[in-house]
């Protein structure tokens, strides 16, 4: 049977200010999902509260995975359960490798039972796995002993995410803007990767202003995310329809949640 | 001739009586003898440090009692340690003390002794070397800077003395270790001397049992010459019942290299006051230190890197975690003489809370009278960034794994410039043990 991740009423909570306002989704393995929506909807929020974010309190619904509430896990069990997000800007951590921090990974994500302190997988088949993978994404055999997100440049970010993603395999994977802050030749290398690694074989919601990405991974199905609660949800022609004109026709038809994302939006600017 | 073997009875107190008594086990020059006198003397003068000083005044030391210990001596079964540093590492000499008293004599290469290099303990050598000892014994450490600084001088044992003559390069590293009994002292002193273009690497380092009391009260002295390198390593694991008290200080001259590295993860409570002097130009001094508290303990490293000539570089990176209620004091001081110009100091000091109970003060410091110079200083203290643990967990790691991973890489940054392998590993290993859950 196909893995499903559904996401259930989802009430989001950041402080007191609630970001989602009832989301509802339901991925099959094998599918692509395209979330879409103008800046404050809730996008990265819905991907960060899936992980389990320790600031994103869900006050209402449910998050199920093959229909076990998973809401009560921590990030690396859902991990382990085999749920993965590439970070829009995932955070350095100095002094720890690359690969030293993907071989425990890889480790405790194919091994969900695995104790602390327990061996990792052996070193000469993760190097063959690790090195291949990082020839499909053209990245420097060097970069695997640098520091993990470290002084990388915004493509080496992404790439390094796309790496994790081949190397942890999920069942679904929330990519965040993993094409944002790329040139067009880097755009079209992470799409083609991100299909090669998981189109057609993981459960993949991807958040995207381009197209290319959507292009090289046709979504299924796609949402429109506005104020925290999905308004639409249509096939690929509503991604090309949003590329191609914006979210007015969105905001005209949903003025309510138009109002609340304006409003959430200002609220953002003038935090900052 | 070697410490006469004292039982149980015989411990010499800190009294006018012990330290006659102390004086006759040994057999020393007249010199030394009254270099100890004219110290017991000063001691007695001296108050303890209280918090009414400066360096003292976040460092408590009112349950600190020296009646409770003896002057060092052997104290029955010698107690065998555990080193870590030299594994795996060939040695081209070595040496250990229980209770300040040599556990065995010292070991040495004779291929460099044939080719001048001196190495053992003090005592043993004041025959054959006593005008060379005499040349730089407590020249380099102010032996009278404080009580404890003259405690020293006046009680000291077990003393190393290193001596690199002029161009010998000493390839491999030279191993001392230091340990102590349930209620033992530790006054070990070392003495490193490398001449013009010498080349020595010493890895010093000193434990004893879990729960084991202890006082250490001791002094380094590094002289490194023009065109010398010294690679020195200290690392200090004591249990958390001893008292750790050190004056260390070296001093280079032009154009020469001292790569000195501290791990201070051990004692009570300590207070260190590491000093470092550039005195001939372009010379170059790189300080990486360590520090990992739990528990109750209190370390205060208080560093000076002083410039007195033109063109050199001084850089002090010092890192400490910090668990349960612990707690570390760290005052750095760049201070550059009017004639160094050219100077290019840095010192930083950065700290990982690992409790909300445990506390950091960094206090560095900035003392120029040159007008030309590049000196930079910073310090910071937080918590593990929560944003770095969610990311670890977000890949599979436990949220132990993940701090243990990101302390780890904390630290990373500091063994990054420590250029032998088997002391990156011993406190990399050292500090993975000590990470526990994060409250």
């Amino acid at each position: 049977m196909s893995d499903v991740l559904k996401i259930v009423d989802l009430h989001v909570s950041i402080g007191d200010k609630e970001i989602l306002r009832g989301v509802n989704l339901s991925m099959t393995e094998g599918e692509t999902h395209a979330l879409m929506g103008p800046n404050g909807s809730g996008k990265s929020t819905l991907g960060l509260a899936i992980m389990g974010h320790p600031n994103y309190n869900c006050t209402q619904g449910e998050i199920l995975l093959n229909g076990e509430n998973i809401l009560e896990l921590e990030p690396n069990e859902r991990a382990r359960a085999g749920i993965f997000m590439a970070f829009q800007r995932p955070v350095a951590i100095p002094g720890v490798k690359m690969a030293d921090f993907l071989r425990h990974a890889t480790t405790n994500v194919r091994n969900p039972e695995r104790k602390e302190g327990e061996d990792l997988i052996p070193m000469r088949e993760f190097r063959k796995e690790i090195k291949a993978n990082m020839e499909q994404l053209q990245m420097d055999s060097e970069f695997a002993r640098r520091y993990v997100n470290d002084g990388f440049s915004g493509g080496e970010m992404k790439r390094a995410e796309i790496l994790q993603l081949a190397m942890l395999q999920p069942k679904f994977a929330i990519l965040d803007e993993t094409d944002s802050g790329l040139d067009a030749d880097a755009v079209r290398l992470a799409s083609q990767s991100i299909n090669e690694i998981g189109h057609n074989k993981m459960g993949l919601l991807i958040i995207t202003h381009h197209d290319k990405l959507l292009e090289h991974n046709p979504p299924n199905f796609t949402h429109v995310i506005l104020g925290g609660r999905i308004v639409e949800t249509g096939g690929k022609e509503l991604a090309e329809e949003l590329h191609a004109h914006g979210y007015d026709r969105i905001r005209k038809q949903y003025p309510e949640a138009a109002k609340v994302n304006d409003e959430s939006e200002a609220e953002a600017e003038a935090v900052v | 001739m070697t410490p006469t073997t004292l039982t149980e009875k015989m411990q010499l107190t800190f009294t006018d009586e012990g330290f006659a008594a102390f004086l006759e086990t040994l057999n020393e020059p007249e010199w030394l003898t009254e270099i100890r006198k004219s110290a017991w003397e000063r001691f007695k003068e001296l108050p303890w440090p209280s918090n009414r000083d400066e360096e003292w005044m976040r460092t408590d030391i009112r349950l600190f009692h020296l009646e409770k210990f003896f002057i060092p001596s052997a104290r029955g079964e010698v107690v065998s340690g555990t080193p870590v540093l030299a594994d795996g590492v060939e040695l081209v000499g070595s040496a250990a003390s229980c209770d300040g008293v040599a556990t065995g004599a010292s070991q040495f290469d004779s291929a460099m002794a044939d080719k001048g290099v001196i190495f053992g303990a003090i005592s043993e050598l004041l025959e054959e070397h006593g005008e060379l000892i005499r040349k730089h014994l407590f020249q380099v450490v102010d032996g009278l800077a404080d009580r404890f600084a003259a405690l020293h001088q006046a009680t000291w044992t077990s003393g190393i003395f290193l001596y690199v003559p002029r161009n010998v390069c000493v390839e491999n590293p030279i191993h001392t270790f230091s340990t102590m009994t349930d209620g033992g002292s530790d006054f070990t002193h070392t003495l490193i001397v490398l001449e013009e273009g010498a080349e020595a690497t010493v890895l010093a380092e000193s434990n004893n049992a879990n729960d084991a009391v202890g006082l250490h009260c001791g002094a380094i002295e590094i002289v490194v010459g023009d065109r010398g390198n010294l690679r020195y390593v200290n690392l200090q694991d004591w249990s958390q019942k001893v008292w750790h008290f050190a004056h260390q200080r070296a001093v280079i001259g032009q154009d020469s290299n001292l790569q000195w590295t501290v791990g201070a993860l051990g004692s009570r409570l300590a207070k260190v006051n590491q000093h470092v002097s550039l005195k001939g130009k372009r010379g170059n001094c790189q300080v990486n230190g360590v520090m990992f508290t739990e528990n109750k303990q209190h370390l205060s490293y208080h560093t000076l890197q002083h410039h007195e000539k033109p063109d050199c570089t001084s850089d002090f990176l010092y890192k400490g975690a910090l668990q349960d209620q612990s707690r570390t004091v760290w005052r750095g001081m760049i201070k550059v003489d009017v004639e160094a110009q050219q100077t290019d100091g840095y010192q930083r000091n950065d700290n990982l809370l690992l409790s909300s109970k445990a506390r950091a003060d960094s206090i560095p410091g900035l003392e120029i009278e040159a007008d030309d110079v590049r000196c930079t200083h910073g310090s910071t203290s937080g918590r593990v960034d929560e944003e770095l643990i969610f990311y670890a967990q977000c890949r599979g790691f436990t949220r132990k794994e993940a701090i243990r991973a990101i302390v780890t890489g904390f630290f990373q940054q500091v063994f990054d410039r420590v250029t032998i392998e088997s002391v990156r590993e011993a406190l990399a290993l050292a500090i993975s043990r000590r990470v526990r859950d994060y409250e």
